[in-house]
């Protein structure tokens, strides 16, 4: 998606253009806006923060601030058998649906955009609407189907419902990034001897690859984290990660989904700050 | 047809241009009419033929149903004899310049004019060599390495030529390759292109809407009008013996008066005269209204004297004269029709006054009297 | 694929009219059962709540995402990011950590002598978190709406005498209102259905449409009336979403600005 983060460009050369000796701008942005994006800054950060400081405590409570400090639930994350099932089931299960969401909405982003007309809008808002329903509507719905075909706490009744539900984001992906793509290459690969096959490969995929990259992202990020109808399908014998924490919280008060916790707000943070990071030492260059 | 590409003299991009030939060749959208309708046309083995035409006429629907990018409604496309109507565009092995380049932009230069090689299987020697020898062809030597975007249009373009050629297709498609380039640019491809068919031998089908660049570039011109051929000849054909209204004033500028044909001729006005023969298109004689077309450079001013006997002539008012250097441009009204008339004159003659009224006139052998 | 959703859909749609006979009895016991309007009514109130918040605090923020510098830029964009991208379970778990009784939120009010602050269990808990939680939703749509409107406008209202807060008032504010509508309608939504937070931090006594939805579904198994519930949770979504989206695409708007700041 690299082509969409030029946007900022010529905002600068704007201001470039201004005169080079600023005393103070026309249009200065006050001070107190700039306090209240500090503060909001803080309100979306600081308190996720929290669960560092709690996955040290050594105490079997959520008391915050801890009394006294250890590691014992970042063992017990690693070591416990049902916490370590948990993390093994969500990757499972986020791999798998990673890769068939990635290969379905792929193929129905490109099919949908070879083809107008109400049908294909039709087939459109049908794959876009598990990204609207709300999530404890499909959680009921879908839980009340799976007893009836027998797949609660099946890893093929988590796969089907997450792919559903990743699907939209891969074609939103992938559609973006097809909307720049030159249809004429495709004309010019013809005629320079490519069968449609040959072409797709050499020409299209590595051009729209960006979208296809991001859209694969996007659903194994959907199905690692997606908790409610996790919640409803689950099974003692098969339950996901965020399912684990869930009830951690809410039943067992089980300190390690702190420890779980920091774990995912830190890959979560650096999977974010990486790119962005390389972005800012780019521009600084 | 693969058979081409794996000549033994692979530097050499020499090859023979092959025959293309159109039969009722028809493009039906299902609109009000045919997008293409009916096309019969020969092109010859090297020819270099220019499809012009307004934008809408069907020139670049008919140069997509040759390329395999566009199906034929109805109709024969053969190359060589042979009927390529169902053969897809990768399977008929013409090349195709496009007027946006299409240039492959996540590959560099050498990968974009290696590309038709590769998808042929040609050896990885064989591929350098040749990609070698076609950039040193379009001056791209050394910028192997480069990617589309790093290069000017001009360039870019030229590196599309040179993919589009590499594979020795013995046809080349241009769809107003030269469109998005500025004037001099344009013509300083136009030079190239020239050279490069005069070098590579092989058949140039090129899609233009300016009269002028068809004009310089083509060996034939095929008039394009609403889906169908209007017109098919060399450029001086085209210019000097148009066959209807349409030709003659999409060709140069000219002078049309509408006269109505006779039995024994045709009448304008209340001068009238007898027809030369090889001045009539074909098609007049039996139609209702035809015109006379007479090009600004064959009037002349009657100043010094009348109208030479047997000269068709019309009096005019002289509404403004210009001197643009190699001659004398007098935009004139004519008194009787109330028709805007130009006229190139040779600079050694007179100035008119501006308002004064005079004949204008022109040898009968030089006017072609055309079809509405 | 979609049939996943879809067929269980029909499903509980089919039920809901045919258990245990023909009708709409399950629909209108929604009416008439005392405790499922008292509930609408609470999350319709909730999710008022949370919309006006995320808009006080998101306008302001994407406001002054578009007059900063590019580096402070991708910095604000970062910290709208990161939360997004981070696990929802672990995000409301930190909230219950905070606003627990004796949590630090409660220990900070006793701090100035007022007791007893325990948010956990409340609709305010709820929502004070929920804005946390809903606010990337509103930020980055409304970004990408206002990043499109051409600063120009403003300075040219200046020139033309103008003061800057005027010209904001007068040119910014009324272009800008589209994005506000269509961020709003969406949080809206998105609210109205959310299960995770109110599960974690709200309780029983003071349930939402979600956790109602949950329990006849888990605790009560009577699957065609949750089904009946579902289906009109459902409705009233899609309408929201669809008038948010001819305002002004804000799903769309969503997608992009989200794919954009990866």
């Amino acid at each position: 998606m690299a082509t969409h983060t030029q946007n900022p460009a010529p905002r600068h050369t704007e201001e470039q253009g201004r005169p080079a000796r600023r005393q103070k701008p026309v249009d200065a942005v006050p001070l107190w806006l700039k306090a209240v994006g500090v503060l909001v800054a803080i309100y979306l950060i600081l308190p996720t923060l929290v669960v560092i400081p709690m996955s040290f405590s050594a105490g079997a409570t959520f008391q915050f601030p801890p009394q006294e400090w250890s590691l014992r639930w970042y063992e017990s994350f690693f070591t416990d058998e049902r916490w370590l099932r948990a993390l093994s089931n969500s990757l499972k299960v986020a791999v798998s649906v990673m890769v068939v969401a990635t290969l379905v909405g792929t193929a129905a982003a490109l099919g949908l955009s070879k083809s107008r007309g109400r049908w294909a809008e039709a087939v459109r808002s049908f794959l876009m609407l598990p990204l609207v329903a709300p999530g404890i509507v499909i959680a009921v719905v879908v839980y009340i189907a799976y007893l009836n075909w027998q797949m609660v706490g099946s890893f093929w009744g988590y796969l089907l419902i997450h792919t559903a539900m990743a699907l939209p984001f891969v074609l939103v992906s992938v559609t973006a990034s097809l909307s720049g793509f030159d249809a004429n290459l495709l004309r010019a690969a013809s005629s320079l001897g490519a069968n449609p096959l040959r072409a797709f490969w050499r020409v299209q995929l590595p051009l729209i690859l960006p979208g296809v990259l991001s859209g694969a992202v996007f659903a194994f990020v959907t199905s690692l984290d997606e908790v409610v109808v996790a919640l409803f399908i689950r099974s003692p014998l098969f339950e996901t990660l965020p399912v684990r924490m869930f009830n951690s919280v809410t039943i067992e008060i089980d300190p390690t989904v702190a420890a779980a916790s920091s774990i995912l707000v830190v890959l979560a943070t650096l999977f974010i700050l990486t790119p962005q990071l390389f972005r800012l030492v780019r521009r600084k260059k | 047809m693969s058979t081409a590409t794996h000549t033994p003299q692979a530097s050499s991009i020499q090859t023979e241009g092959t025959h293309i030939s159109l039969h009722g060749v028809t493009k039906d959208y299902g609109l009000e009419r045919p997008a293409v309708a009916d096309v019969d046309l020969e092109i010859e083995g090297g020819e270099f033929v220019s499809f012009l035409g307004p934008s809408g006429s069907g020139k670049t629907t008919t140069l997509n149903m040759i390329a395999g990018l566009e199906t034929v409604t109805r109709g024969t496309v053969s190359l060589d004899g042979v009927d390529v109507s169902h053969l897809p565009a990768y399977k008929r092995n013409l090349g195709m310049l496009f007027q946006n380049y299409a240039l492959f932009p996540h590959m560099t230069v050498a990968q974009n004019v290696a590309y038709p090689l590769r998808e042929r299987k040609v050896g990885r020697a064989e591929i350098k060599e040749r990609v070698a020898a076609v950039l040193e062809l379009v001056q791209l030597t050394g910028r192997e390495a480069a990617l589309p975007r790093q290069l000017s249009g001009g360039q870019q373009q030229r590196v599309a030529l040179a993919r589009s050629i590499v594979f020795n297709p013995r046809a080349l498609l241009l769809d107003e390759p030269l469109g998005a380039l500025d004037k001099n640019l344009r013509a300083a491809l136009q030079l190239e292109l020239r050279r490069i068919h005069r070098e590579v031998g092989s058949t140039f089908v090129f899609v233009t809407h300016d009269q002028e660049e068809a004009m310089t570039l083509s060996d034939r011109i095929v008039l394009f009008r609403e889906g169908g051929v209007e017109q098919v000849g060399t450029p001086e054909d085209l210019y000097q013996r148009p066959n209807t209204l349409f030709a003659a004033r999409f060709l140069g500028d000219s002078n049309t008066f509408r006269v109505v044909p006779g039995a024994d001729g045709v009448s304008y006005g209340d001068v009238s005269w007898a027809a030369v023969p090889d001045t009539v298109a074909p098609g007049v004689a039996g139609s209702q209204a035809a015109y006379v077309v007479v090009r600004p450079e064959h009037m002349e001013l009657a100043q010094d004297g009348p109208v030479p006997t047997g000269a068709p002539s019309t009096r005019v008012r002289i509404q403004d004269v210009e001197f643009v250097g190699s001659f004398l441009r007098v935009v004139a009204r004519s008194t009787d029709r109330d028709e805007l008339i130009t006229a190139k004159l040779s600079p050694g003659s007179a100035t008119p006054e501006v308002g004064t009224e005079v004949d204008l006139w022109w040898r009968p052998e030089s006017q072609r009297i055309v079809v509405p | 694929m979609s049939v996943a959703v879809l067929a269980p859909l029909a499903m509980s749609l089919w039920r809901s009219l045919t258990d245990p006979s023909l009708g709409l009895t399950h629909y209108t016991d929604l009416f008439t059962d005392g405790i499922t309007l008292t509930i609408v009514s609470r999350t319709l109130m909730t999710s008022l709540i949370v919309t006006v918040g995320t808009v006080v605090l998101g306008y302001p923020y994407a406001y002054l995402m578009t007059r900063v510098s590019t580096t402070t830029r991708i910095l604000m964009l970062t910290a709208v990011l990161v939360p997004f991208w981070t696990s929802m379970t672990a995000r409301n778990f930190a909230w219950l950590i905070l606003v627990q009784r004796d949590g630090p939120v409660d220990k900070m009010f006793s701090a100035v002598g007022i007791d007893g602050v325990v948010l956990h269990g409340t609709v305010a808990g709820v929502a004070v978190a929920m804005i946390q939680v809903m606010l990337p939703f509103m930020v980055l749509p409304l970004y990408s709406h206002m990043a499109g409107i051409d600063r120009k406008l403003l300075l040219a209202a200046q020139a033309l005498g103008s003061t800057p807060i005027r010209a904001f008032r007068k040119i910014f504010l009324p272009l800008s209102v589209g994005g506000v509508v269509s961020g709003s309608i969406l949080v809206f939504a998105l609210s109205f259905g959310f299960y995770v937070t109110p599960a974690i931090l709200g309780s029983p006594q003071q349930s939402l449409v979600a956790q109602l939805l949950g329990q006849r579904t888990l605790q009560l198994l009577d699957f065609a009336a949750a089904g009946a519930l579902g289906i009109v949770v459902l409705l009233f979504t899609l309408a929201l979403v669809t008038v948010a989206n001819r305002m002004g695409g804000s799903v769309s708007a969503l997608g992009a600005s989200v794919a954009k700041g990866k």
